[in-house]
C-alpha cells in the first residue's frame, strides 16, 4: 500500500506552469486509449478519427471555429469569476436567455431590417446575459445566498422557459407544428467570415476580441487587479477598499454578457432559429475550458480550439465507429479532471511512499496562518 | 381516502432519492468537504443500478451496483481533493460533468430496454390495514432505507465520539490535526458514504422511481440535495422535512400537468428549481443561523505536514 505525500514548494514552479496542460492532455489521451480498448476499438485508428480526420480540411477548421467561438466567449468571462472566488456555474442559463432577448427582433418584428438590426441584437443578447446572471448575483449580495446553486438550478429554468416559448407563443405558425421559431431574416444573421472556404462566421472574431480584452483588463488595468486580490485573499481586498459586493456584480453580468453574446451569436450565426436546445452544453465545458486554460484569457483560446475539437471528434467516431457521440462528454470531463490533478505539481511536489518506512522530519512545522 | 394515501405514497417515492443523496452529503460537508459531485455520483448509481438489474435480472443486485458504483465514483473525488489537494468546487463539477458523460455512454444499449423493479414490501394482514397499512408497511425498500439511515446519520453524528470527531474536522482541520486525529482518513470515509447514498439514491431513480434507463434522468435531483443541506443547515432531520416538502412540490407539479391546469407545463415543472432558489433565500437571509451552522473548513483544502 503506497501514501501520497504533498510537499510544498517554497514558491510556485513555472515549469509546472507551462507543463501542466500537457501533461493532463497525454494522460487524458492514455485514458481514452483505455476506454476505447475496453470499448472494442482500435485506439490508434479511434485517435485518427477522434483528432485528425475533423480538422483535416480547410472547411472542417472553419466548424471547429464555430464550435470554439461560443465555449471562449464563455470562458473568458467564468475565468474572471473563478480568479475573483465567484462561482458563476449556470453560464447555460445565461448563454440561453442571451439567445432569446438577440431573438426578440427577428422574431417578434421580422418586418425590421437593415444594418442596425444586427448590432441591436448583439447588444439585447448580453443584456439578456448579464440580466439572468444579475439574478444570482443579486441574491448573493443581497440575502449571502450560495451562488453556485442558484445559478445552477436557473440553468433548468431557462431551459424549460425556452422549450416553452418556440412551443409556445413564438413557435413558426408555419412551421407543420415543429417548435421551432420562424426563421431569421437576412439582416438578422451573423455573416460568414470566408462564405467560400467554410460556415465560420463573426462569432469566432467576438471570441478573440473578448479574449483579448478581457486579458487586457486582468494584466494591465487596476479592476483585473481587483480581481486578483479579492480572489486571493478578500480580506487584503477589503483592506485595500475593494468593495466584495461591487466584484460580485461585475463579475457576474461580464461573465453573463458574454454567455449572452455567445447564446445570441449561435443563434444567429449557426442556427438562424430558436429551437428547444440551442446548445450542447457550451455553459458547462467553458467551465473546463476556463480551467484548461489555467484562467489566462490566451490560454482559453487555445483550450477553446482543443475542447471544440472533442466536440467533432464525437460526431466523428459516432459516424464512423458508432460509438456514443457520449464520449465526447467523457473526453471533457476526464481532461478537467487530470488539469485539476496536473495543477497541484505547481504547488506542491509529490512524495510517494510506503506505509513501512514512518519518517521524521525534525519538527513539524507551524501550520501557515491562512 | 385512498387518492390522498396514494398522493402520500408518490410524494414519499420521489422524496427518497433526495433524502438519502443529501443524508449522504450532510456527512461529507460535516466532515469540512464540498462535493459537488452528487448529481454526477447520482446519474451513476442510476445506469449501474439499471445495467446490473438489467443484466443479472435481479433489482437487488442492481441496487448494490449503485451504491458499490456510487462509491467508487467518489473515490475519485476523494483521491483528487483530499490527497492532492485540488480545488473542491472546480473538482466536484468535474465529477458531475464526467458522470453525465459516462452514464450516457455507458447507457446507450440500456435506452428502451425493460428495467427491474424492485417489489414494494408485502407483510400479509399489516399492509392490508386501511390507510396506515400501506403508508407503514407497503413502501419500497428503500423508502424503508431512508428513514433509517436518517436515524443512523443522526444518532453517529451526535451521540457517538466518533460522529464528534468528524464535525470537529469539519470545524477545524488544523486543529483536529494537531490533536492527532488523522483528518484525511475520516474525510475519505465521508466522502465514500456520501458517493455510497449518492449512488444509491440513483439507484432508487432507476429501479424504484422509474424502472428504466433515461439519459440524464436525475434531472437535478443531486443538485437539488445540495441545496437541501444547506435548507436543513446541516440537520439531518431538517433534511428529512426539505426532501419531503420537496417530494410534494415535485408531485404537485406532476399533478397540476396531468389536471391539465391552464398553467404551461414548463412553467410547472420549472416549480422545483424555482422552489430550490425561493428557499436557498429565505434560508440565507438569516445570516446568523448560517453562520452558525455551517461548518467552518467546508471547502477548504487541507494538506497535513508532519
Amino acid at each position: 500500500m503506497m501514501r501520497l505525500e504533498l510537499v510544498k514548494r517554497p514558491q510556485r514552479s513555472a515549469l509546472f506552469s507551462v507543463l501542466s496542460p500537457f501533461i493532463a492532455f497525454a494522460l487524458t489521451m492514455v485514458a481514452g486509449a483505455i476506454m476505447f480498448a475496453l470499448l472494442g476499438v482500435n485506439p490508434l485508428n479511434a485517435f485518427t478519427i477522434y483528432f485528425i480526420e475533423p480538422i483535416s480540411q480547410v472547411w472542417q477548421l472553419h466548424e471547429l471555429a464555430i464550435k470554439a467561438a461560443p465555449l471562449i466567449l464563455i470562458a473568458v468571462g467564468l475565468s474572471v469569476c473563478y480568479r475573483a472566488n465567484i462561482w458563476n456555474i449556470g453560464a447555460e442559463g445565461q448563454l440561453i436567455f442571451g439567445a432569446i432577448f438577440g431573438s426578440i427582433i427577428p422574431v417578434v418584428f421580422p418586418g425590421f431590417e437593415g444594418p442596425l438590426v444586427l448590432p441591436l441584437m448583439l447588444i439585447l443578447g448580453m443584456f439578456g446575459g448579464a440580466a439572468y446572471a444579475a439574478i444570482p448575483a443579486l441574491l448573493k449580495t443581497r440575502f449571502s445566498t450560495n451562488e453556485i446553486l442558484t445559478s445552477l438550478m436557473l440553468v433548468y429554468v431557462a431551459q424549460l422557459f425556452l422549450d416553452w416559448l418556440v412551443r409556445g407563443p413564438w413557435r413558426d405558425p408555419q412551421g407543420h407544428g415543429f417548435p421551432q421559431t420562424i426563421q431569421f431574416g437576412d439582416s438578422a444573421i451573423l455573416p460568414e467570415l470566408m462564405p467560400d472556404a467554410g460556415r465560420a462566421n463573426w462569432g469566432f472574431v467576438f471570441a478573440l476580441v473578448a479574449a483579448v480584452l478581457i486579458w487586457l483588463l486582468m494584466s494591465r488595468m487596476l479592476k483585473g487587479f481587483e480581481v486578483r486580490v479579492l480572489g486571493s485573499s478578500p480580506r487584503a481586498g477589503r483592506f485595500a477598499g475593494f468593495g466584495f459586493n461591487r466584484m460580485v456584480f461585475f463579475t457576474f453580468l461580464l461573465s453573463g454578457a458574454l454567455a449572452g453574446l455567445a447564446g445570441i451569436s449561435e443563434v444567429s450565426g449557426a442556427i438562424n432559429q430558436l429551437q428547444p436546445v440551442i446548445s450542447p452544453g457550451y455553459g458547462f465545458t467553458a467551465i473546463i475550458v476556463a480551467f484548461l486554460g489555467r484562467l489566462n484569457p490566451l490560454g482559453i483560446i487555445a483550450a477553446g480550439l482543443v475542447l471544440a475539437l472533442t466536440y467533432l471528434g464525437g460526431e466523428a467516431v459516432q459516424s464512423a465507429l458508432g460509438i456514443s457521440d457520449k464520449v465526447a462528454r467523457v473526453f471533457q470531463g476526464m481532461l478537467l479532471f487530470f488539469v485539476l490533478g496536473c495543477d497541484t505539481l505547481i504547488h506542491y511536489r509529490i512524495r510517494l511512499i510506503g506505509f513501512a518506512a514512518p519518517k521524521l522530519e525534525g519538527a513539524p512545522k507551524l501550520e501557515e496562518a491562512r | 381516502m385512498d387518492i390522498t394515501v396514494n398522493i402520500l405514497l408518490t410524494i414519499a417515492t420521489a422524496a427518497t432519492p433526495l433524502l438519502i443523496a443529501a443524508i449522504g452529503e450532510l456527512v461529507v460537508e460535516r466532515s469540512g468537504v464540498l462535493n459537488l459531485g452528487v448529481e454526477g455520483m447520482m446519474i451513476m448509481g442510476a445506469v449501474g443500478g439499471f445495467g446490473a438489474g438489467y443484466l443479472t435480472g435481479s433489482p437487488w443486485i442492481g441496487l448494490l451496483a449503485a451504491i458499490v458504483v456510487g462509491a467508487l465514483f467518489s473515490l475519485l473525488f476523494a483521491v483528487m481533493t483530499l490527497s492532492l489537494a485540488t480545488n473542491q468546487v472546480a473538482t466536484g463539477l468535474s465529477l458531475t460533468l464526467l458522470g453525465l458523460g459516462l452514464s450516457g455512454m455507458m447507457g446507450t444499449s440500456f435506452v428502451g430496454q425493460p428495467g427491474q423493479r424492485l417489489p414494494n414490501l408485502d407483510i400479509p394482514g399489516l399492509s392490508s390495514i386501511p390507510v396506515v397499512g400501506k403508508l407503514v408497511f407497503g413502501q419500497d425498500p428503500v423508502f424503508y432505507i431512508s428513514i433509517v439511515l436518517t436515524a443512523a446519520v443522526m444518532w453517529f453524528l451526535f451521540r457517538t465520539r466518533t460522529g464528534l470527531t468528524l464535525r470537529s474536522i469539519g470545524d477545524s482541520h488544523t486543529s483536529a490535526h494537531a490533536l492527532g486525529i488523522q483528518v484525511i482518513r475520516y474525510r475519505y470515509l465521508a466522502v465514500i458514504f456520501g458517493g455510497a447514498c449518492a449512488g444509491l439514491a440513483g439507484g432508487h431513480l432507476s429501479l424504484v422511481y422509474t424502472p428504466q434507463w433515461v439519459e440524464n434522468m436525475s434531472a437535478g435531483r443531486g443538485w437539488i440535495a445540495l441545496a437541501l443541506v444547506v435548507f436543513a443547515s446541516w440537520r439531518p432531520w431538517r433534511v428529512l422535512a426539505g426532501a419531503y416538502i420537496f417530494g410534494a412540490v415535485w408531485i404537485g407539479q406532476l399533478h397540476a400537468q396531468a389536471f391539465g391546469i391552464p398553467i404551461p407545463s414548463q412553467m410547472l415543472s420549472s416549480l422545483p428549481y424555482l422552489a430550490t432558489v425561493v428557499v436557498l433565500v429565505l434560508i440565507s437571509r438569516n445570516k446568523r443561523l448560517t453562520m452558525m451552522n455551517t461548518p467552518a473548513s467546508l471547502g477548504q483544502p487541507f494538506v497535513p505536514d508532519r
